[in-house]
């Protein structure tokens, strides 16, 4: 880990708003311009990354003492549970204890290398997974957080939550961005707030965190996330592409080269 | 098992329902806030019970406010406020905004029980558990603690979320927990403007295919419609008025018939019945 530059954690109160989607888009970008990248899954109990990254089922090998090789895909270095499982639909039902044995294990025995950037998805909630990542950062320089969040009051009830817990925890917040902002109806052009508009707009200023953008809901995401394929590379005129490229490019001003 | 219901609070609930799903954001408190309305307003008495500690959203949706006292028994359990006619409990009642439970699993599952002993729930026909995402230590407590009747798997029709909750319920067979039945929500998306239909979480029919793999009944699809959402932050949820009080409640009905049916003929309510079959 010393050889990480900076450390990327992207964290919501909620499931669903697309923690796992915003932490590979940005992945995705920051290696498209040219940044060595990682990102480590640890979502034990429902990893996506490596579905939405294209790299479901892969092996992790050993390596050089005994360390683990992470999977990569154009470069990027990635880790997550669901590479270690017999079954890719296999629960994994571990208490804390054993949550925490791994997430430290994925961030100490895996051979990272020099990366540049190494993007942290995790769970909804601020429980074990949280708390353990948190104790295993402190003190590294260059660690920061973006939290996600959807527009409704449901969703800002729970990543007010969240933001709470940051600062309780002394992570640093890079700020915070809207997901599933709207739809575009393809059919009559009009933009429907779906899951209302302006809760995180509302929440980032309450919180005095800084508002890095809205992604509006494109449906191709969601299929290309199924087949891992890049989003952003195949649909670069669509909306939410250039919203995700305008948020990628504020995170990298935040980061240290 | 009545001494342990008892200590808990539920000697007089005739069934416990978990609503699941390992996913988060598939709109399990939705889906057990309306069942849970769907069910009383069919006629059972109804209880709902949000065991998500940390993302607790049963408060907003049924319109309950932050309890500045709770009402106790002679026993010192709490008695739970109502809304809609049903009876509901959440920790989200007891905490500010902001606060929320920053724990690890051991005092999560400590919590758990103290919520699941510190309430007195009278008599139900039914007690709705809105379970958290993930499987957990959480889930592994409630599971030990409570015989649960039967679970609902909520999904959407991504494969991303198919993916998890097809984990969800492998846990549950591990944890020997019979699963009812699946229900896809947000099925596809109407445009208020236009109405087309848009698949802007996946295409239908993922959610039937896992409960054909699992063996276990499709209950129904929901869509998704703005209606919803709004109903879900303003705390109106749209089976508050019955069946036919919103063009979206249908649905829930739909579900809460068949749930009422299974539930009924595990318990043997129903002499007789010997297998349930639903026709699409």
């Amino acid at each position: 880990m010393e050889a990480v530059k900076n450390k990327l954690v992207v964290l919501s109160g909620k499931g669903g708003v697309g923690k796992s989607t915003v932490a590979c888009q940005l992945a995705l970008g920051l290696a498209k311009r040219g940044k060595k990248v990682g990102i480590l899954d640890i979502d034990i109990c429902g990893p996506s990354v490596p579905k939405i990254m294209g790299v479901e089922g892969k092996d992790v090998l050993q390596g050089e003492g005994g360390k683990w090789v992470p999977v990569e895909r154009d470069g990027i270095k990635i880790m997550s549970i669901q590479f270690l499982l017999e079954n890719a639909s296999d629960a994994v039902v571990w208490r804390g204890p054993r949550k925490d044995a791994c997430i430290k294990q994925f961030l100490t025995d895996v051979q990272w290398g020099g990366l540049d950037v190494l993007v942290i998805d995790t769970p909804p909630g601020t429980s074990d997974e949280h708390i353990t990542l948190c104790e295993c950062l402190k003190g590294h320089p260059n660690t920061g957080a973006v939290v996600v969040t959807g527009p409704q009051q449901v969703a800002c009830d729970d990543v007010r939550k969240e933001l709470s817990f940051c600062r309780k925890l002394g992570l640093p917040l890079h700020g915070l961005v809207e997901n599933m902002s709207g739809f575009v109806c393809p059919h009559c052009a009009d933009c429907v707030p779906v899951f209302s508009s302006g809760g995180g707009q509302q929440l980032a200023t309450d919180y005095n965190v800084a508002f890095l953008g809205k992604i509006p809901i494109d449906p191709r995401l969601a299929s290309a996330e199924d087949e891992g394929v890049h989003f952003a590379d195949a649909f670069p005129a669509s909306e939410t592409a250039k919203c995700i490229n305008s948020i990628l490019q504020q995170i990298e001003g935040k980061l240290v080269s | 098992m009545n001494t342990q219901m008892q200590k808990l609070g539920m000697v007089g609930v005739k069934h416990l329902l978990a609503i699941s799903s390992c996913k988060g954001g598939v709109g399990k408190s939705t889906t057990a806030v309306n069942l849970a309305l769907a069910f009383k307003n069919l006629g059972k008495s109804t209880g709902l019970l949000d065991m998500d500690l940390q993302g607790p959203s049963v408060p907003r949706m049924l319109n309950l406010h932050r309890l500045e006292s709770v009402k106790a028994t002679r026993e010192g359990k709490f008695l739970p406020p109502q809304n809609y006619g049903i009876k509901a409990m959440s920790l989200g009642l007891l905490l500010a905004d902001d606060q929320s439970m920053v724990a690890r699993g051991p005092m999560l599952s400590q919590q758990v029980n103290a919520l699941l002993q510190q309430v007195d729930w009278g008599n139900l026909d039914i007690l709705c558990l809105d379970m958290p995402p993930g499987t957990h230590d959480v889930h592994l407590t409630i599971s030990q603690q409570l015989s649960l009747d039967g679970a609902v798997i909520v999904t959407t029709p991504q494969e991303i979320a198919t993916m998890d909750t097809r984990r969800g319920m492998d846990m549950f067979k591990h944890v020997h927990v019979p699963m009812l039945g699946l229900v896809e929500n947000m099925s596809y998306f109407l445009c208020p403007n236009c109405e087309t239909k848009h698949h802007i979480f996946g295409e239908e029919g993922q959610a039937r295919v896992t409960a054909e793999r699992f063996e276990i009944p499709f209950l129904g699809s929901v869509p998704f419609e703005v209606d919803n959402r709004i109903a879900a932050d303003s705390g109106q949820p749209v089976t508050h008025l019955g069946e036919h009080g919103h063009r979206l409640a249908k649905p829930y009905y739909d579900i809460a018939r068949k749930l009422i049916e299974l539930l009924e003929a595990k318990k043997g309510d129903a002499p007789g019945k010997v297998s349930i079959e639903f026709e699409d």
